[in-house]
């Protein structure tokens, strides 16, 4: 274990969902003005936050991502008017749920990011990869018959 | 089996100096399906749009992903590209390496190594995309503006300007609403009368405007460009083709004690009555609950009174049913309630009245033709003091936590039609904050300190009580820290507005998000003020947050333009990417229902199987012109039996597949 968190070459696989409508834009603002993260973030379009199936979220967890963050609109300002709200609804419990199995909570987040934050998801994902970094790999969740041979 | 082409964009060196493009399309060239794969300069550009299109035919492929930048850029150019290549839009995906890879990672190979993971996720996202095609309906030629006020009535000139009919559904008796209690308005003080029922008699004559009044909405079915609305025109008994508004009726009614709600109850008037002299339509009406024929069946003065034989107490509720292509939803406000505020002493005094109140006092159509007279006396009051935010801004929970916006403005203009009618009158003004933002609003509240002398006072008051006849206001003044006690005659409250309680019951027939205030929720907050996120709805004046008379009106020609715009289509193209429903695997839960913002999802009930073994189970169906594809439905429904096109679950499930893959 402890070499593990060692390592340095350590580099997280981070799954992001961004709504369209505002986390999306707020990528592309982050690219526009330059605003660098780590490359290991990867991230999925969906209409809005509220699309994200928490299923999804341990699927990624299955196929071997360190962490998976979720990144919608701010509340009240959803495209779609109250999705943001169930998405809130929704990750809250799957978080209890991911802690009560043991899974660290930090591994998933919700984030708002408005499309005129670029700088704040550039801070976000920054600080998101970090946490991860810290957490280590997650063995936990991650199903090895997924792992591809090679 | 999928023909994929994919095409990867240096945009000039935005990409290609940080993602090494050859490489990228050795790699994806390798990927299944994959039948073609090419970089070029740039992808957007003339040429390279006819490069796709050459290849899409050359290739025959049945799909294309083009590793460029951000989809929200160039999405649609590539999507009309491919279209224009004959295959079905819906067939194309982006990889986004631009914004979010070549843009902000510095190393080449670490931004190579992850464009060629975006361009795989995009090329098995696309190996299970199915050709999607846009819906298309028609058009119903005609808006619904719910209310008749100054919001709707504006709104309707406008779009009947523009050609196209329009139907006014107003629940009073005459469409006019509170504009036309109104006496004066800010800041240019002509009389509201004036500039308001002349386009009350254009609504009137216009050859395309039809007036509901005294009905409300009863139903509402259907979506943009098709709602079938179904509206109630509750019995006036008295008949609107023969009445000639001569008024003989209300002159002979022995039932004279209704109270009179046009004046603010400060009068009363007879059970038949017209709410005001140029009321729109200038037809009577009979309140049920006050007329002696129709509560006893002994009187039927009126209609022996009348010369046209226009009475009819028989007269039943009546249903009509019409089609709309667009709604405008103009409901407006009332005052608030001011029961929670004993502190003001409203409900023991008679001298403590509302502004709405004054506004009538002050009107030479109101009870007191238009002479300051108090209520309790009927004397010339010499000293009023008006109290501000009473019930705005106030986050004690009694009233309400906004700015009502409007009183400031119509406290100054109170102050000062006073002071020019009465020099000899004290005013007083209590106010926490005087807000003035507008075209020559700071100059008006100034005239009203500085040229008419009225005594503003910053502070708020604690109490009003009745001492020796006199209306002891008690307050503070925070200027000079002290406490203020002043003896007044009359006092004034600028009381809080809220939405009409209708509200409610129309933003539940449209499926229209309520704020906690009550106001009905826009689409944007900046960028679609006007428009619902229902489609087809749209709003206008104080039903969506306070507004003064300007504003109201700018937005209620914002509404009725977003209305002309939709009339003037004759087919509306939907977004194919909705959600749709498994029958074979759908409960009949109503789960999804529950969490569409936009009631695209309703019930059928099917029957499956033949002969013996059929069976009738109740089955979700989504109404695609209705859905906007947000997806709330697909996670929320326990057997998953809801999909969203263009975002499925096995689409997006692929995609964290590929992005996992070590």
């Amino acid at each position: 274990m402890q070499e593990i968190t060692e390592n340095k070459e350590f580099k997280p696989l981070i799954v992001a969902f961004c709504c369209n409508w505002c986390s999306y834009a707020g990528a592309d603002l982050a690219g526009s003005s330059r605003l660098s993260y780590p490359a290991n973030v990867k991230i999925i379009r969906v209409p809005c936050s509220c699309r994200v199936n928490p299923i999804f979220i341990l699927k990624a967890f299955q196929r071997g991502a360190d962490g998976v963050i979720l990144c919608g609109c701010h509340p009240g300002d959803c495209h779609y008017s109250e999705g943001n709200y169930r998405t809130r609804r929704r990750m809250s419990l799957l978080f209890s749920m991911l802690n009560y199995l043991g899974i660290e909570k930090e591994r998933t987040r919700v984030e708002w990011v408005s499309a005129a934050e670029g700088a704040k998801f550039s801070a976000v994902m920054n600080d998101f990869v970090k946490t991860i970094t810290a957490l280590g790999e997650n063995k936990k969740l991650e199903d090895l018959r997924c792992k591809s041979k090679n | 089996m999928q023909r994929i082409g994919v095409f990867i964009c240096h945009c000039g060196t935005n990409i290609a100096a940080t993602v090494n493009v050859e490489k990228v399309t050795e790699a994806l060239r390798k990927e299944p399906c994959v039948v073609f794969a090419d970089n070029y300069q740039y992808m957007c550009s003339e040429n390279g749009q006819q490069l796709i299109k050459n290849k899409i035919k050359e290739y025959n492929l049945t799909g294309i992903v083009v590793c460029a930048c951000s989809p929200r850029m160039h999405e649609g150019t590539f999507r009309k590209t491919a279209e224009a290549a004959g295959l079905n839009p819906y067939m194309v995906e982006i990889a986004n390496i631009r914004e979010q890879c070549s843009w902000i990672h510095k190393d080449i190979d670490e931004a190579t190594e992850k464009a060629v993971i975006l361009g795989r996720t995009a090329i098995a996202k696309l190996t299970l995309n199915t050709p999607l095609t846009a819906g298309e309906t028609g058009v119903t030629k005609r808006a619904l503006v719910i209310g008749g006020g100054i919001a709707g009535i504006q709104c309707a000139l406008d779009i009947a300007d523009a050609g196209y009919e329009v139907d006014i559904v107003e629940k009073r008796p005459t469409i006019g609403g509170r504009m036309s209690q109104l006496d004066k308005t800010f800041p240019t003080l002509d009389c509201s009368a004036c500039i308001l029922t002349p386009k009350m008699v254009d609504c009137a004559q216009s050859e395309k405007i039809k007036l509901f009044t005294y009905s409300e909405v009863e139903e509402v079915k259907g979506f943009v460009g098709n709602f079938k609305v179904k509206i109630k025109k509750k019995a006036r008994y008295v008949d609107e083709t023969k009445c000639t508004g001569c008024g003989v009726c209300m002159a002979n009614c022995p039932s004279k004690k209704g109270l009179n709600a046009f004046n603010m109850n400060l009068n009363t008037r007879p059970a038949i009555y017209i709410p005001f002299a140029q009321a729109i339509p200038n037809v009577a009406v009979i309140d049920p609950e006050q007329c002696i024929k129709l509560k006893t069946g002994k009187c039927g003065l009126c209609q022996m009174k009348c010369g046209v034989g226009a009475i009819d107490y028989t007269q039943k509720d009546e249903y009509v049913d019409r089609e709309y292509g667009a709604i405008v939803v103009a409901t407006g406000f009332k005052p608030i309630d001011l029961t929670n505020f004993n502190e003001y002493g409203y409900a023991d005094n008679k001298d403590v009245i509302t502004s709405l109140e004054l506004e009538r006092l002050m009107n030479a159509a109101g009870p007191t033709k238009g002479v300051l007279l108090r209520p309790s006396d009927n004397e010339h009051p010499k000293v009023i003091t008006f109290i501000q935010c009473v019930g705005s801004r106030d986050v004690s929970g009694c009233g309400k936590p906004y700015c009502s916006k409007i009183c400031c403005m119509y406290t100054a203009k109170h102050a000062m039609l006073i002071r020019e009618k009465y020099p000899d009158t004290e005013v007083h003004v209590f106010y926490i904050d005087v807000r003035t933002p507008g075209k020559n609003y700071d100059e008006f509240y100034r005239r009203a300190v500085e040229q008419y002398g009225v005594d503003y006072i910053k502070g708020m008051v604690g109490k009003v009580y009745n001492e020796n006849g006199k209306l002891m206001v008690q307050g503070s003044n925070l200027l000079d820290n002290t406490q203020v006690v002043i003896p007044s005659d009359l006092v004034v409250l600028a009381t809080a507005i809220e939405p009409d309680p209708s509200v409610r019951d129309i933003a539940s027939k449209l499926t229209i998000s309520i704020d906690t205030n009550n106001f009905l929720t826009e689409a944007h907050a900046k960028l679609k003020p006007v428009e619902c996120a229902t489609a087809g709805v749209f709003l206008a004046g104080v039903c969506q947050g306070p507004k003064d008379v300007p504003e109201t009106v700018s937005q209620a020609s914002a509404a009725a333009s977003k209305v002309i715009g939709l009339l003037a289509k004759d087919k509306l193209k939907g977004n194919p990417c909705v959600a749709h429903s498994d029958e074979m695997m759908c409960t009949g839960c109503s789960q999804c229902a529950r969490v569409c913002p936009y009631g695209a999802i309703t019930y059928e009930d099917k029957t499956f199987g033949r002969g013996a073994n059929a069976t009738v189970r109740r089955v979700a169906v989504v109404n695609p012109a209705v859905c906007q594809g947000c997806g709330a439905c697909t996670v929320t429904c326990p057997s998953g039996a809801m999909d969203l096109h263009g975002f499925s679950s096995s689409q997006i499930l692929k995609e964290i597949d590929f992005i996992c893959k070590k």
